[in-house]
Formats: C-alpha cells, sequence, structure tokens
C-alpha cells in the first residue's frame, strides 16, 4: 500500500505505526498539519496545548509514565520549550520521545529562521533529517527506537520544503509488543536536583560519543559513490537538490545531523579529490567538519540566509540555469486581512489615533500592511505586552498615552499573559487589546482554550477573558464589537487616556470559522452609483471585497464584490453620502 | 519508462483551490505508475497572496520543487500570477491559462493599474498557449466553481496519461455531491 503523503502526513503516520500513545504541540506553520493529521489515529491522545513548552512538559509525562510521545512545533516554537528541553536530556526517557521541529528557512511565514541544528547541538541530544516524505516516515520510527535505546530525547527536524512537500510513502502495520504504560518510581534519574543531575551529565557526553559511533553504521548515514572529483556532504531536502543539479558527483547523505559520525565523514573525505558541505542556513554540518581538521567548502559559495534551491545550488558551483528573479515588474500581491475580518476596524482605528502599536504575532499582524498601517513593533510570540510596557517605562507623559499592544487570544493565552501579570503587577499605564476572534486564525483555525472545543473536536471549557483579566487586577476591562468603528474608536480613545493599566477585549468571531453558530455571513453590501463622489474613503479600510474602478464617473467610483462581502458593516460607517447599503 | 521528468507549475491566487488541483495532478501521476513530487507554501499565502505550486512526476524525482527555467506546463489560474511566473518556465514550455484577472489590494485601492495586454505578452513569448474561459464552461457544466476542473482538463490534455486516471483521481479527491458536475467540467475542458 503506498499514498501520496505531505512530510508531515508522513510524520503524523510515522507516530502511528511507532505506536504512539501522546501527541502534542501547539500549531505553527510549516509545522501544523502533524497534529491535525494525527487525529484520524483514534489510538493517539491528541491535543493543543496553549504553549510549546506545557506541549513539550505533557510529552514528558506520558514519556516518564512509559507511553511513547511525540510533541510537534515551528522552529521558534523551540525557544519556547527549551527550558524542560535541556534538563529533559539529562534525564532521559521512559517511553520513546520524539521533538519534531520545522524550520523555515526563506521566512515563508516566520519570522526569523534561526537553524534549529544548533539546539540538537546544544541540548546535546540527537536530530534526525528527512529528506522526502517516504523517510519523514521512517526517520519517526527509527527516532522511537533511538530514544529508547539510548535513553534521549531525540529530535527530527524538518524545514518547510519537506513538511510542504509531498511524495509516495509505503504504508506498514504499527509496531506490536511494546509494554503498557504504568507508573514507575525512578527519582534518582528523574528529580534534577544538583546531586542528581551532576551524576546524569556524564551519561550524556558518553550517550553523545555512543551515537556518533553509531552513526557511522547507520544505514541512514549513507556513502554513494559515484564520481569521486566532487564529493557533497547533505542532509534534508538539500540532498534532493544536489542530486538533481549534480547527479554525477559523490555525496555522503546525512539522516543523522547530530551527533555527526565522524569517522564516516573522515572515511568519505579521504575518497573524493574536492570536497563540499551542501547545507541551508547556518554551517553547522561546516564547522564541524572544519573542527576536525578537513578541508572543505561551505558558505564560501553558498548564502547564511534563505533556502537553497536548484536554481542557487546551480549559481555556487559555476553551473548555467534558470533565474527566478528575471521576470517584469508586475503589481504585487501580498497577503491582506479577508474582507469581514473583525481586526480590520480595530488597525482602522489605531491609524485614525496615531497609537504607537505594539504587535504579536497572528493574523493581525497584517494590520502593519498599507492602507491600515498600524503596527510599531513585532517580536514573537507573546511579546506586544511586555514591549509596550517597556516602551511607558521610558517615554513621557503624554506619548505613554498612544501605546498600545494588540494580542491574539491563541497569542495571549501563549504567553501574553505572563506580560500583562507584569503590567499589571509594576503599574504601567499602557493599553492592551485582546483580538478575541475565538480561533487560532493564522496557522488555519485551530482550537485553542478560549474555543470551547479541543483539537479532536470534543467540547470544552472556554476561558472568560474578562474575568482572567480581572483576576489579573486589571481594573478597566471594556469589551467592544469591533465591527462599531465609533464604539471602537471611542473606547480606545478612552482608555488609552487613561494613565493605569487597562484591557480592550474585541468580542467578533473570525470569518473562516465553520463550525455552527459562530460566524454568520450577513446580508451582503453594495454601493449605489448615483450616490457615490468617488471619495475613497471605504479604500482606507483595505478591504479586498471593494474595488476602486476608476473610469467611473467624474473621479472614478467604488464597488463592492457580492460574491467577496460578507456584510460586516464596515465600509458602510465611512461613508458619508449614504451611498453604502444592504443589497435589495 | 524514460528517465524524463515531467515539470508542472500552477500558480494563482491563495483561495483559488490550486493546491485541490495539485493534489489531483499527483494522484493521477503516482495511479500512473510515475513517481511524483510536489510542493507548495501554505500559512501566509492563503490570505489572498501569490501562490505556486509544483509537481513533478517521473521515473525518479529528486527535488520537490521545479528547478528554475525548466517547467513544462505553466497552468495557471490567474493572468497576472501566470505573467509572474513565466521565468520558471523553459523555452518552448506550454501554458494553459485562466481567462481570469484578480486585483491586487494595490489595484483595488487604485494606486496602481492592472497590467493591460498581459495575454498577447504571454503568447508572444510562449506560442504554445491556451486560453480558457474557465467560468463560462463551469457554469455550462453546472457550477461556476469548477472553474479549475475545467483547466485541469485542458491540461491533461497536454499531458500523456491516460483518461481513466484522471477520472480515479478525481473520484478520490472531490467530494462526493460535486463528483458529477466535475466530472463534466474536466471533460468540457480535456476536449477544448
Amino acid at each position: 500500500m503506498h499514498e501520496i503523503l505531505s512530510g508531515n502526513e508522513a510524520i503524523a503516520r510515522g507516530a502511528y505505526e511507532a505506536g504512539v500513545k501522546v501527541a502534542c504541540a501547539y500549531p505553527g506553520t510549516p509545522s501544523t498539519e502533524i497534529l491535525e493529521t494525527i487525529i484520524q489515529y483514534k489510538e493517539i491522545n491528541s491535543s493543543w496545548a496553549p504553549n510549546e513548552k506545557v506541549a513539550l512538559e505533557v510529552a514528558i509525562g506520558a514519556s516518564f509514565g512509559g507511553g511513547r510521545s511525540l510533541v510537534a512545533m515551528k522552529h521558534v516554537g523551540v525557544n519556547v520549550a527549551a527550558d524542560p528541553l535541556f534538563t529533559l536530556s539529562y534525564t532521559g526517557v521512559n517511553g520513546g520521545l520524539l521533538l519534531v521541529v520545522a524550520d523555515d528557512p526563506e521566512m515563508h511565514s516566520s519570522q526569523n529562521e534561526q537553524d534549529s541544528r544548533n539546539y540538537a547541538k546544544f541540548a546535546k541530544i540527537p536530530m534526525l533529517e528527512p529528506a522526502d516524505s517516504r523517510e519523514c516516515k521512517e526517520f519517526t520510527r527509527l527516532a522511537f527506537e533511538l530514544s529508547e535505546q539510548y535513553d534521549t530525547p531525540v529530535m527530527l527536524r524538518s524545514t518547510t520544503r519537506i513538511s510542504h512537500g509531498k511524495s509516495i510513502v509505503d504504508l506498514a502495520e504499527p509496531v506490536t509488543g511494546l509494554a503498557e504504560p504504568k507508573l514507575s518510581r525512578n527519582p534518582s534519574k528523574l528529580v534534577m536536583l544538583p546531586g542528581n543531575a551532576k551524576i546524569r551529565h556524564p551519561l550524556v557526553e558518553e550517550r553523545l560519543v555512543k551515537l556518533s559511533a553509531a552513526g557511522c553504521t547507520m544505514p541512514i548515514n549513507r556513502q554513494e559513490l559515484r564520481d569521486t572529483k566532487v564529493g557533497i556532504i547533505t542532509a534534508g531536502v538539500c540532498y534532493q537538490y544536489v542530486r538533481e543539479v549534480l547527479p554525477d558527483a559523490s555525496t555522503l547523505k546525512l539522516g543523522m545531523v547530530h551527533p555527526l559520525p565522524r569517522d564516516l565523514i573522515r572515511e568519505f573525505a579521504a575518497k573524493v579529490d574536492r570536497l563540499y558541505v551542501v547545507e541551508e542556513l547556518d554551517p553547522f554540518i561546516e564547522e564541524q567538519v572544519k573542527a576536525m581538521g578537513i578541508a572543505v567548502t561551505g558558505k564560501e559559495i553558498f548564502s547564511l540566509c534563505g533556502e537553497l534551491t536548484p536554481g542557487r545550488i546551480r549559481k555556487a558551483f559555476g553551473l548555467p540555469g534558470g533565474d527566478a528573479s528575471a521576470g517584469e515588474k508586475l503589481p504585487g500581491r501580498p497577503p491582506n486581512m479577508c474582507p469581514g475580518c473583525p481586526h480590520r476596524g480595530v488597525f482602522f482605528a489605531l491609524n485614525q489615533l496615531k497609537a504607537y502599536v505594539t504587535g504579536d504575532i497572528g493574523c493581525y499582524t497584517l494590520g502593519f500592511m498599507p492602507p491600515l498601517s498600524a503596527m510599531d513593533t513585532c517580536i514573537c510570540m507573546g511579546a506586544s505586552i511586555g514591549t509596550a510596557t517597556g516602551v511607558v517605562k521610558v517615554v513621557g507623559e503624554e506619548e505613554r498615552k498612544k501605546v498600545v499592544a494588540v494580542i491574539g487570544d491563541s497569542t495571549f493565552l501563549h504567553t501574553g499573559i505572563n506580560g500583562l501579570m507584569d503590567m499589571v503587577y509594576n503599574n504601567a499605564p499602557a493599553t492592551v487589546v485582546i483580538l478575541d476572534n475565538r480561533i487560532t486564525a493564522m496557522t488555519g483555525r485551530q482550537d485553542n482554550p478560549a474555543s470551547g472545543f479541543t483539537l479532536m473536536n470534543e467540547p470544552t471549557s472556554r476561558i472568560d477573558f474578562p474575568l482572567l483579566c480581572k483576576a489579573l487586577g486589571v481594573k478597566h476591562i471594556r469589551v467592544i464589537n469591533p465591527l462599531d468603528l465609533e464604539e471602537t474608536k471611542r473606547v480606545l480613545q478612552e482608555e488609552m487616556s487613561r494613565p493605569e493599566p487597562s484591557v480592550i477585549i474585541t468580542d467578533k468571531p473570525c470569518v473562516l470559522i465553520n463550525r455552527e453558530g459562530v460566524f454568520t455571513k450577513g446580508p451582503v453590501y453594495q454601493v449605489d452609483a448615483d450616490q457615490c463622489t468617488g471619495c475613497r474613503a471605504c479604500l482606507k479600510i483595505g478591504c479586498p471585497a471593494i474595488e476602486w474602478k476608476p473610469g467611473e464617473g467624474k473621479k472614478g467610483k467604488a464597488f463592492i464584490d457580492p460574491l467577496l462581502c460578507t456584510g460586516c458593516d464596515v465600509c458602510r460607517q465611512l461613508c458619508k453620502f449614504d451611498a453604502i447599503g444592504r443589497s435589495k | 519508462m524514460s528517465d524524463q521528468i515531467t515539470n508542472i507549475l500552477l500558480v494563482g491566487v491563495g483561495g483559488q483551490g490550486i493546491l485541490l488541483a495539485s493534489e489531483i495532478l499527483s494522484e493521477t501521476f503516482m495511479l500512473a505508475g510515475f513517481d511524483v513530487k510536489k510542493s507548495e507554501i501554505h500559512g501566509m499565502s492563503q490570505r489572498g497572496g501569490s501562490v505556486v505550486s509544483h509537481v513533478r512526476y517521473g521515473k525518479e524525482v529528486f527535488s520537490p520543487i521545479v528547478p528554475e527555467g525548466e517547467g513544462d506546463i505553466l497552468f495557471g489560474f490567474e493572468l497576472m500570477e501566470t505573467c509572474r511566473a513565466l521565468p520558471l518556465l523553459k523555452k518552448g514550455g506550454r501554458v494553459v491559462v485562466n481567462d481570469l484577472r484578480i486585483q491586487p489590494p494595490s489595484v483595488l485601492m487604485g494606486q496602481e493599474s492592472y497590467p493591460e495586454g498581459l495575454v498577447d505578452r504571454i503568447r508572444s513569448r510562449f506560442p504554445d498557449f491556451l486560453l480558457v474561459d474557465g467560468q463560462k464552461l463551469a457554469l455550462e457544466a453546472g457550477n461556476p466553481r469548477a472553474a479549475n476542473t475545467v483547466l485541469l482538463g485542458a491540461v491533461s490534455k497536454r499531458l500523456d496519461i491516460d483518461e481513466k486516471f484522471w477520472l480515479t483521481a478525481l473520484e478520490k479527491l472531490v467530494p462526493k455531491k460535486a463528483l458529477e458536475i466535475n466530472r463534466k467540467a474536466f471533460m468540457l475542458g480535456r476536449n477544448l
């Protein structure tokens, strides 16, 4: 049996075949589909956690309880989960534990392009790197065996091109004969007090030496000898590009990128005339090979930034090839908030009020784009509130009133809540807007602790934001309808001028939620061409449903696409000439 | 089977159904016994941004993305995005494009205009060119939303793959209630 699977789907399948009991994640492109796919395997208890640290801790508990567990996240998620990860390296596992990390070279959907391979080295744990979907599944299965054999968490690193690439995968049956999870106590191994940790650390170092030696005979690290004039050490999707561009070159394809199989690398290097490393982002393999005293070419010819492509590798080797950037200049097509998006009115008001907006990660980061142009900072998940606190600590009294933090429901629960605790505790007089659209929207509508449903689509408790903020000590909490521009602007103005911390919660759902009873499309709107004066006021919200027709009338006129309009009413409120109304 | 790899690029605007079309292509090639790889970007691009999907098939496919300038067929869902992707196509490559213009934000807001004469510009560089009125034929099939399937039919005609594999893939991937209309739309495109 074979199927075409994405890398993410293949990892999910591998987890099923490996007998995984618990899978946990916080959504993040390009890793999200791993958990979204894994729910089809009813044997696996799958859940969204509020953040990656909690997700890893749940996986750790499942492992300590004796079950195999998987945790998945995007590259920046590992920053959040790093604290438990580094100590987990010391305790080791009971049931096998796999941390899947999906990197995003080229930053297709990310705020940085950090190279997660450094985490495997930093935390002193093995990392596997598959080169297609077939390997995603096979390496996932192997990771659990290695995890239990070497008593270590294992990382599996994917990249966007692997996670979202599809290729043919052979399916197999799940493994049998795994021990049933049950409580077993081993405090000297699992309680990391200094006395215990001092005993564990040397074992971690020994483990790496053993793994490096074992890596020399693992089938996933393999020499492919062809013409020996050029030898290339590579891994992941870069291996595929190398085979495409330099089909005659010899390759050392690494399936385990940490620890490196040092003796195998020496052996391969001795067989080829000229040695290269082809890897995206950091010179991770290259520097270690150089430290072994082996001459190798890498980042002298490849960029440290962005992803590689067959064309970029050709260029580095001085081979002829096409150039994707050679096209003519055309209007760009950046992503945009959806028609009817409840964030649009908030950013319109923030722009009008000339607020200094500390932003966060989500669909609403698009509030940065013109014509809304109302975002001044964006660092990482949850950073908006702490950043706002810091800004008001240094600027003068008048400027303080301009500072507004915006944060989505899911991002607030991820790591923003700590920022709000600090803001209230230390009495920083900024305004926080929690954009509650009842879903984790940017990654494709995942449930979260404020949506009322679990990953398995089971009804559950739903966080009450006003009550939560009250419990944190916020004295001024306002709930508004963000589709009402007058109310939105007025409440923002009132809270911004207040010399105390305050929270505004917007209460309208994402227009893409298809769960019954959450979002309902209203009657669509239309422009009365006789009334439209061509003043362009309605264009200031950048709604994709509103089109400017320059050829109509004297100055041009606006037109609303009835297929795109959701009836949110925001444009009607902007029209001073009553030209916009509900379609008859 | 020859070692030749066929490279297909699907381009358009997020939300147009490009992912489903590339799924159907990949499934068809697998059913026909080929190795297949495909690649695309999810996430940000789904919010109305430009989308490029790569599908490659042959005896053994390595790279999941089409090497720059080696595309055999450019399957365009929208005219400007098709024009943008032309550098990915090889000299003498084929273009099948939907006769559809979707205005980007800067045009909607009246800051730029949608480029004129795109059809002629594409045709002059790639004479193996087919302009399809996807919307009209989809209406004829019974649903204006089946325009992609009309185009898929037109692309299928340019590939040497038995019709039965296409129809099996459609059956597997298109929701049951929409299948009949999509079959009809596919055949309308295929017979162009």
